[in-house]
C-alpha cells in the first residue's frame, strides 16, 4: 500500500513534468482560465441588456417622444429613429432586435380613448432576448401611457404594488454568474481532454505498455493521472476564481470557499475519470478528438449554466444527471449564490462522487484492454 | 558554389558539404563539415551514434535547412530553393526508423501508387512500375496487405519501392536495416545492387551501424563528434588504422577517451547453477484472431543463462516475451517466471524482471535523468544510493552528457542505451530485453555485451534477448530460432552452425529459414535476364516549378480519404454526434422559463389574494409548491433551491385593493442565474396585469385606464416563437466548426508525430498541396454532416430553410472551408497531437458558442465580445444560417458573409501554409 501510494505520486509527478514540457498545453490552460473567463463575463449577456432597438415615430407627438425617451439603458440602446420603410432590411440584415411602430395620430387617438394600436417588431431569432424584451417593451409603453392619461409624473399608477426583490444577486448581474460559469466549463473541458489525450499518447508511444511490466498497476497509473491534472486544473480554476473573478470582475462571493473548494475537487474527479473513460472508447488521437466535442458541447449547453435546468424536457434532464457537470453546477450556484451549506447541498456531493466513482470503475475493467490494443 | 576550374571533378561528386556546421538546441551536430561524396557509388556513412549521420544525410536531401556553410548536390546550391525544387524529383530519402514513411492502414499497393502520384505518374506508368518493383523485392503476393501489419523488413523493402518508384539519380537511405534480419538485410541489398546494375548512374548514400554491411560499399565516410575522419574505399580506411577487420578498424578511429575501456568481448564458461530453471514455457501459443503470431512454443532457461532468440522479423519473438513478462494473455500454453506461474496482476514478480521492449517506449517528454528517475522511485532503490545508481548507469552508457536532453530528439541508438539502462536499474534477477541492440553502435553494444556477461557470470542473472547480429548471437549460451511463430531449431550456436554443416551461424541461420519458407516465399525471386533490366518509360518530371499540381494534391486528397474510410469509428463519430446533439439541443435549448416552482404566503386569504394567486397557479411557467407558513420559510426554501419564487400577499391585501389604497405584493426572486430571474420578473408583471384588467373588467368596465392601447406583438421569422427555429441555425453553425475544426486539427501534427511527414519534406509536393489535399476529403465529410443536418431540421424540426438554399449551402460550403483550415493551422504549429486536441476546443468553443450570435445577438455586444465573435467565422456563418433558415434571405442580403467567410479560408490556410515550412529547422 505504502508503495502504491508511492507510485501514485510519482507518476503523477511525470505527468506534470510532462505537461510542463509542452509550452503550447501551458499557455492554453493560462488562456482559458484568464482571457476566456474575463471576456465570457465581461463579453455575454443573456439578458436584455444594451439591447438594440430602432423606433417608428409616425405620429411626432408628445406622447410618442415620451415613449421614446422612455426606452433607456440598461435594457435598451437610445432608440434608433428610421422610417418605416427600412424596417424589413434593418431587420434582416440584424441590426435591430426590436422595432417599436407608432402609427400616426397615435397621441390623438389615445386622448379619444378609440384604442389606438402600437406595434412592437422582435427578431425571434434573438433567442435571448425576444422574450424578455417584448415583457420589458410592454411594461416601459403601457407604464407610459397610463402616466400620460391620467397625467401624472409620479411613478406607475397601477392599482397594486409589486415589490420585486431579487434575492442573492439583487441587481442581477450577469458578470457574477458568467464568470463561474465559465470557470467550470473551462474545467469539465480542460479536465476531459487532458486526461484522456494523456492516456492515449501513453498508449501511442508505448509508454503504458512499459509501465504494466513494473511494479505499477492501472488503478496507480489512473490515480496518478487525476490527481497530477486534477491539481493543476483545480488549483488555475481557483486561481481564477480569486484573482479574475472576485479581484477583477469583483463578484462578491456569498457563500463558503471551503465548500466550494471541496466541490471542485470531487467535480474534479468524476471529469478527469471521464476522461480516461472516453479514452478507452478509441483507438487513437484522432477517434479521441471526435468522440470528446459532442459531450463537451453538450456538457457545456445543457447542464444548467446557460439555460435553466428546468425548462428542458424531462426526458433531457434525466439525461443530464448522468454528467456530473449537471450536478456540479448546480452545487456552484447553490453554494456561491444562494450561500447553502452542506446540509443543503450534500446530495449533489454524493452524486458527483458517486457518477465518478462509476467512471472510475468502469475504465479499470476496460483498462488493461484498452491499452494492449493499439491501433 | 561552382567551381568552374574542376569540371570535371565536379560531374563525379553528388553531394559536398563545405564549412557545414549544426546544432539543435546547443548541440553540436555537425561540426565544420568538408565532405565531397563520390557520385555514381554505394557510399556509406559509418560513425557512432549521435556524431551527425541523420544530420548529414538530411542535408544532402535538403529536408532539413542548412544553417551554416554549404551544401551542394546534384550539381546545385542546396540553399536555393529553387534548385531544390528540381531536386525533389531527382532524390529520394528514407528516414530512420522502421517504416517510418509508410501509411500502416494503407495496402502495400496503395502507399506505391501514393507515392507514384506524388511524382505525377499516370496510371498505367504507376501500374507498370508497381508491378516491376514489386516483383522484384518479392512483395508481390502481398499487394493489398496493410503497411502496418507487414513485418519489419518487408516494410523496408516497402519503404525503399516507395523511394525507387521515381528514378531517382540519388538515393538518401538512413540506417534502412536498422532493426531488420538478416535474410531481409541480405535481401535488401541485394535490390539495391539490381537496381543499381540497371540503373548505373544512381547515386546511393546511407548510413549503417552494420560493419559487415559497410564492408561491401564502394566508398565510405566514417565520422565522429559531427566531423569527418577519414574517406575512402572500405579497404583503404581499414588499411590506414592497420586493423584486421572493419569493425576494428572502426573503433581505433574514435578518440582516445571514447576507445577507452573497449576490449573485445570475452565469455567466460557458464557454471551450472542448480535450481529451478529462471523461464520455462510448455506450448505457449497466442492466438490474434485468425492469425496464430505463436504456435506451441516451449523452451527453459536456465538460471544465469544467456539465451537468444533469432529470427526474422514478425515471427513471433517480440510476441512471446510480452507473454512472458504478463503483458500479454497466453491463448493456450503455461509459463513460468523464476518458479512461479505467470500471473499479470502480480506485481512482485516484477520487480525481480527488467524489460525492454522492441521500440522506445519510455517518457519523450521527459529528461534522459527525469526517466532514470522516475523508474528509480517506481522500483524503489533506496534513497541514499539512487543518485549513485542513476550516475554509474549514466556513465556506463554514456549518457552523461545527455542527462539532461529528452529523448524525442536523440538518436536512436542513444535512446536503445536509455531504454537498456532502464531495464537494469533496479538490478534484476532476470532480464528480458527485446532486440536491445538494434540501433547502437559497434561500440556501444560491446561495451553492453560486457556488461550482460558481467551479469550473467558473477551474479547469475538470466538473460534473455532477441538479436539480429550474428555477432551476438554467437555469445548467447544457446539460441533459439523462429519462424513463423515455431521455434525452427535451439541449441548452442556452434553446435546448431554445424549441425547445417555451414560455415557461419549467418548462413546456418538463413538455410534454417529457407527451409522453413519454402522455396522462393522469401527470397528475391530470379527475374529473368530481360525483365531484371526492367525497361522504365522516362518518367514525366513534373513541372516542378508549377504552384499547384493537381496530381499531387490529388494523391493527398485520395489518401486521406482511404484513411478515413478504413476508421468508421472514426466516420461515425463524425456524422453521429452533429446528429445527436441537434436532437438534444433542439429540444433541450429554450430561453422560456416554464414550470418554476414557487410558493405562495397568502397572509390575507381574501377573495382578492386567493384570485390573483389563482391566475400564478394557471400559469403554465409557474409550478406550484406547497404553501409558506411563515415568513422565515422564503429564505430557507429560496435558499435550498426548492422554490426560484415567493409571492408575499400581505394581510388586508383585499380590503385595500379594493379600497385604491395601492397594496404591496412582495415577489421574492432566487436570482442565482439573472436570466432566469429576469424573465420570471418579466412573468410576474404579466401575471399580476392579467389579474388587474380581468378585474377591471369585472368591477369598473374601464380596462382603459389600465392600458389605454393595444400593444401588438410580433415575433419576426418564427411567429410561434418555438425555440428551436432558433436553436437549429445555430446548431448547424456550431458543429460545422467544431467537428470540421477537430478532424484536420490532428492531420498535420500526427503525421510529425508518426514520422511520415518526411514525405511532405522530400517529395515534390508543395506546402499547399499538402495542406488543401489533406484538408478536401475534410471538406466533403463535413458538407455531408451539412445535408444531413439540413433534411434532419427539416424531418425532425419542421425547420425549412425557408430563403435562398444555394445561398446556405455556398455558405456552408466556404464555412466548413475555413473551419478545417482552422484545424490546419492548429495543426501546423502544434508539436504533440495532444496540444492540437486541446487547442481546437478551447481556442473555437468560446468564440462560437458565446459569441457568435446564436445565444446572444451580435448587435447587442460590445467591446471584446463583439471583436472575438467578428474575428471567427462562426458570426459569419450564423447570419447565413438564420438568414436563410428563418428569414428568408438570399445572396443579395448576405453575400458580405459569404466574402468574409472566404477570407478567412484563405487566411488560415495561408498561416497554415506559413507555419508549416517545407524544410525542417
Amino acid at each position: 500500500m505504502r508503495g502504491s501510494l508511492a507510485n501514485i505520486y510519482r507518476l503523477g509527478v511525470k505527468e506534470l513534468r510532462s505537461l510542463r514540457s509542452d509550452p503550447v498545453l501551458v499557455v492554453l490552460i493560462l488562456w482559458a482560465f484568464t482571457f476566456l473567463v474575463y471576456s465570457v463575463a465581461k463579453g455575454e449577456k443573456f439578458e436584455v441588456q444594451q439591447a438594440s432597438i430602432a423606433i417608428v415615430d409616425e405620429d411626432q407627438s408628445a406622447l410618442s417622444r415620451r415613449i421614446g425617451a422612455a426606452i433607456q439603458l440598461p435594457f435598451f440602446r437610445e432608440p434608433v429613429p428610421i422610417a418605416a420603410g427600412g424596417i424589413d432590411k434593418a431587420m434582416d440584415r440584424g441590426q435591430y432586435v426590436f422595432v417599436l411602430e407608432i402609427p400616426p395620430r397615435f397621441e390623438a387617438d389615445i386622448l379619444a380613448g378609440r384604442r389606438p394600436a402600437i406595434q412592437v417588431d422582435i427578431d425571434a431569432t434573438a433567442m435571448s432576448q425576444a422574450g424578455n424584451g417584448a415583457v420589458f417593451l410592454q411594461n416601459i409603453v403601457s407604464r407610459e401611457l397610463r402616466s400620460f392619461i391620467q397625467k401624472s409624473d409620479e411613478g406607475d399608477l397601477l392599482p397594486i404594488n409589486l415589490v420585486v426583490r431579487t434575492k442573492f444577486n439583487p441587481n442581477a448581474e450577469s458578470v457574477w454568474f458568467t464568470s463561474v460559469m465559465q470557470i467550470i466549463n473551462n474545467i469539465t473541458m480542460l479536465s476531459v481532454i487532458l486526461s484522456g489525450a494523456a492516456l492515449i499518447r501513453e498508449r501511442e508511444h508505448g509508454t503504458i505498455e512499459h509501465l504494466l511490466v513494473m511494479p505499477v498497476t492501472p488503478i496507480d497509473i489512473m490515480l496518478s493521472k487525476i490527481w497530477a491534472n486534477g491539481l493543476v486544473i483545480v488549483v488555475s480554476a481557483l486561481l481564477s476564481f480569486f484573482l479574475i473573478v472576485g479581484w477583477l470582475l469583483q463578484v462578491p462571493i456569498a457563500g463558503s470557499v471551503m465548500l466550494f473548494v471541496a466541490g471542485a475537487v470531487v467535480y474534479q474527479f468524476s471529469v478527469t475519470a471521464l476522461g480516461i473513460l472516453l479514452a478507452t472508447f478509441t483507438t487513437s488521437m484522432q477517434q479521441f478528438g471526435l468522440l470528446v466535442i459532442p459531450v463537451l458541447i453538450a456538457m457545456n449547453l445543457l447542464s444548467g449554466s446557460r439555460t435553466p435546468l428546468e425548462s428542458m424536457p424531462e426526458v433531457l434532464q434525466a439525461i443530464m444527471r448522468i454528467s456530473p457537470s449537471t450536478h456540479f453546477i448546480g452545487f456552484a450556484q447553490a453554494v456561491l449564490y444562494r450561500a447553502a451549506d452542506l446540509t443543503i447541498v450534500w446530495p449533489e456531493l454524493v452524486a458527483m462522487a458517486a457518477i465518478g466513482a462509476v467512471f472510475f470503475v468502469v475504465t479499470l475493467a476496460r483498462f488493461r484492454k484498452s491499452v494492449t490494443t493499439v491501433q | 558554389m561552382t567551381r568552374s576550374g574542376e569540371p570535371r571533378e565536379r560531374r563525379d561528386i553528388v553531394a559536398s558539404f563545405s564549412g557545414v556546421s549544426h546544432r539543435y538546441r546547443g548541440a553540436v551536430a555537425l561540426d565544420d563539415v568538408m565532405l565531397d561524396i563520390p557520385s555514381g557509388v554505394m557510399a556509406g556513412i559509418i560513425g557512432p551514434d549521435g556524431v551527425g549521420k541523420s544530420t548529414l544525410l538530411a542535408l544532402a536531401a535538403g529536408v532539413r535547412k542548412i544553417q551554416s556553410g554549404d551544401v551542394a548536390a546534384l550539381g546545385g546550391d542546396m540553399r536555393s530553393s529553387a534548385h531544390r525544387r528540381t531536386c525533389y524529383a531527382r532524390i529520394a530519402y528514407m528516414p530512420q526508423g522502421l517504416g517510418r514513411n509508410l501509411y500502416p492502414t494503407l495496402s502495400v499497393f496503395e502507399n506505391l501508387d501514393f507515392f507514384g502520384r506524388l511524382f505525377g505518374q499516370d496510371a498505367a506508368e504507376r501500374r507498370e512500375r508497381i508491378d516491376d518493383l514489386l516483383r522484384s523485392t518479392g512483395l508481390d503476393p502481398f499487394p493489398d496487405r496493410p503497411a502496418g501489419k507487414l513485418s519489419g523488413g518487408m516494410k523496408q523493402k516497402l519503404s525503399l519501392c516507395c523511394a525507387l518508384i521515381h528514378d531517382p539519380d540519388l538515393l538518401v537511405l538512413d540506417e534502412p536495416t536498422t532493426g531488420v534480419d538478416p535474410l531481409s538485410r541480405r535481401q535488401f541489398w541485394e535490390l539495391i545492387e539490381r537496381i543499381r546494375r540497371r540503373q548505373p548512374q544512381m547515386s546511393v548514400i546511407a548510413a549503417t551501424a552494420y560493419m559487415e554491411e559497410a564492408k561491401r560499399f564502394d566508398w565510405l565516410a566514417a565520422m565522429d563528434a559531427g566531423r569527418i575522419v577519414s574517406t575512402g574505399s572500405p579497404e583503404d580506411v581499414r588499411s590506414r588504422t592497420g586493423e584486421k577487420s572493419l569493425e576494428d578498424a572502426f573503433v581505433s578511429l574514435l578518440p582516445e577517451e571514447k576507445r577507452r575501456g573497449h576490449r573485445t568481448v570475452r565469455i567466460p564458461p557458464r557454471e551450472t547453477l542448480d535450481g529451478p530453471p529462471a523461464i520455462e514455457a510448455e506450448g505457449l501459443t497466442k492466438r490474434f484472431d485468425k492469425f496464430t503470431a505463436v504456435d506451441h512454443v516451449s523452451f527453459r532457461i536456465e538460471k544465469g543463462e544467456i539465451f537468444g532468440f533469432l529470427g526474422s522479423n514478425g515471427c513471433g519473438k517480440s510476441t512471446t516475451m510480452k507473454m512472458l513478462t504478463g503483458l500479454l494473455p497466453a491463448s493456450e500454453g503455461r509459463a513460468w517466471l523464476l518458479g512461479q506461474p505467470i500471473n499479470s496482476g502480480d506485481v512482485s514478480i516484477r520487480r525481480r524482471v527488467g524489460y525492454m521492449s522492441q521500440s522506445f517506449s519510455l517518457y519523450r517528454e521527459l529528461t534522459v535523468r527525469q526517466n532514470l528517475d522516475l523508474h528509480a522511485g517506481i522500483f524503489e532503490l533506496p534513497r541514499e544510493s539512487r543518485q549513485a545508481r542513476i550516475a554509474e548507469l549514466l556513465e556506463k552508457f554514456e549518457l552523461t552528457g545527455l542527462a539532461n536532453s529528452y529523448p524525442e530528439g536523440l538518436p536512436l541508438g542513444m535512446r536503445q542505451r536509455l531504454q537498456l539502462a532502464v531495464a537494469v536499474l533496479h538490478r534484476p534477477e532476470m532480464l528480458i530485453l527485446d532486440e536491445p541492440t538494434s540501433g547502437v553502435d559497434p561500440i556501444a553494444r560491446d561495451r553492453f555485451w560486457q556488461y550482460l556477461v558481467d551479469l550473467s557470470r558473477n551474479e547469475s542473472i538470466t538473460i534473455f534477448l532477441s538479436t539480429h547480429f550474428m555477432n551476438e548471437a554467437e555469445r548467447c549460451d544457446r539460441i533459439s530460432l523462429m519462424h513463423a511463430g515455431r521455434v525452427l531449431a535451439a541449441g548452442k550456436p556452434q553446435a546448431l552452425t554445424a549441425a547445417r554443416g555451414a560455415a557461419t551461424l549467418e548462413e546456418a541461420f538463413i538455410g534454417y529459414l529457407q527451409d522453413a519458407a519454402g522455396s522462393g516465399r522469401n527470397t528475391i525471386p530470379e527475374v529473368n535476364g530481360s525483365r531484371d533490366g526492367i525497361v522504365v518509360p522516362a518518367t514525366a518530371r513534373p513541372a516542378a516549378d508549377r504552384p499547384v499540381d493537381l496530381r499531387r494534391l490529388w494523391a493527398y486528397a485520395r489518401r486521406e480519404s482511404v484513411e478515413v474510410l478504413r476508421d468508421p469509428i472514426r466516420l461515425a463519430f463524425a456524422l453521429l454526434g452533429p446528429v445527436l446533439l441537434m436532437v438534444a439541443f433542439g429540444f433541450g435549448i429554450t430561453f422560456d422559463v416554464e414550470r418554476l416552482p414557487y410558493a405562495a404566503f397568502d397572509q390575507d386569504q381574501s377573495y382578492e389574494s386567493r384570485e390573483l394567486l389563482a391566475n400564478f397557479e394557471g400559469s403554465r411557467y409557474f409550478r406550484r409548491m406547497p404553501e409558506i407558513a411563515g415568513a422565515e420559510q422564503i429564505d430557507n426554501r429560496l435558499r435550498s433551491g426548492e422554490i426560484k419564487l415567493a409571492v408575499e400577499v400581505p394581510a388586508g391585501f383585499g380590503k385595500d385593493l379594493k379600497a385604491g389604497r395601492k397594496p404591496e405584493v412582495g415577489i421574492w426572486l432566487d436570482g442565482a442565474i439573472p436570466f432566469r430571474a429576469e424573465t420570471t420578473r418579466g412573468y410576474v408583471g404579466g401575471v399580476a396585469m392579467g389579474y388587474l384588467v380581468e378585474r377591471a373588467k369585472l368591477h369598473t368596465s374601464n380596462a382603459n385606464a389600465l392600458l389605454p392601447a393595444d400593444i401588438g406583438i410580433r415575433f419576426r421569422y418564427n411567429q410561434e416563437f418555438r425555440s428551436a427555429f432558433a436553436t437549429v441555425p445555430g446548431v448547424i453553425m456550431l458543429m460545422l466548426i467544431m467537428i470540421p475544426a477537430m478532424m484536420t486539427a490532428v492531420g498535420v501534427v500526427r503525421e510529425k508525430e508518426t514520422g511520415s511527414i518526411a514525405n511532405f519534406r522530400s517529395t515534390p509536393v508543395t506546402g499547399l498541396e499538402f495542406l488543401v489535399g489533406k484538408q478536401a476529403p475534410y471538406v466533403a465529410i463535413a458538407f455531408l454532416s451539412f445535408l444531413i443536418l439540413v433534411a434532419e431540421a427539416y424531418v425532425l424540426f419542421g425547420v425549412p430553410v425557408k430563403g435562398s438554399f444555394a445561398a446556405l449551402a455556398s455558405g456552408a460550403f466556404f464555412y466548413v472551408l475555413a473551419a478545417t483550415g482552422f484545424g490546419l493551422l492548429i495543426s501546423s504549429f502544434t508539436r504533440t497531437q495532444i496540444a492540437a486536441i486541446f487547442a481546437t476546443p478551447i481556442l473555437a468553443m468560446v468564440p462560437a458558442l458565446n459569441f457568435s450570435g446564436m445565444l446572444t445577438p451580435v448587435s447587442s455586444l460590445d467591446g471584446v465580445g463583439r471583436a472575438i465573435g467578428l474575428g471567427f467565422p462562426s458570426a459569419w456563418f450564423q447570419q447565413i444560417s438564420v438568414g436563410t433558415f428563418a428569414k428568408g434571405l438570399g445572396f443579395a442580403e448576405l453575400w458580405q458573409n459569404h466574402l468574409a467567410l472566404l477570407v478567412f479560408a484563405i487566411a488560415f490556410i495561408g498561416a497554415a501554409r506559413f507555419a508549416l515550412p517545407k524544410q525542417e529547422d
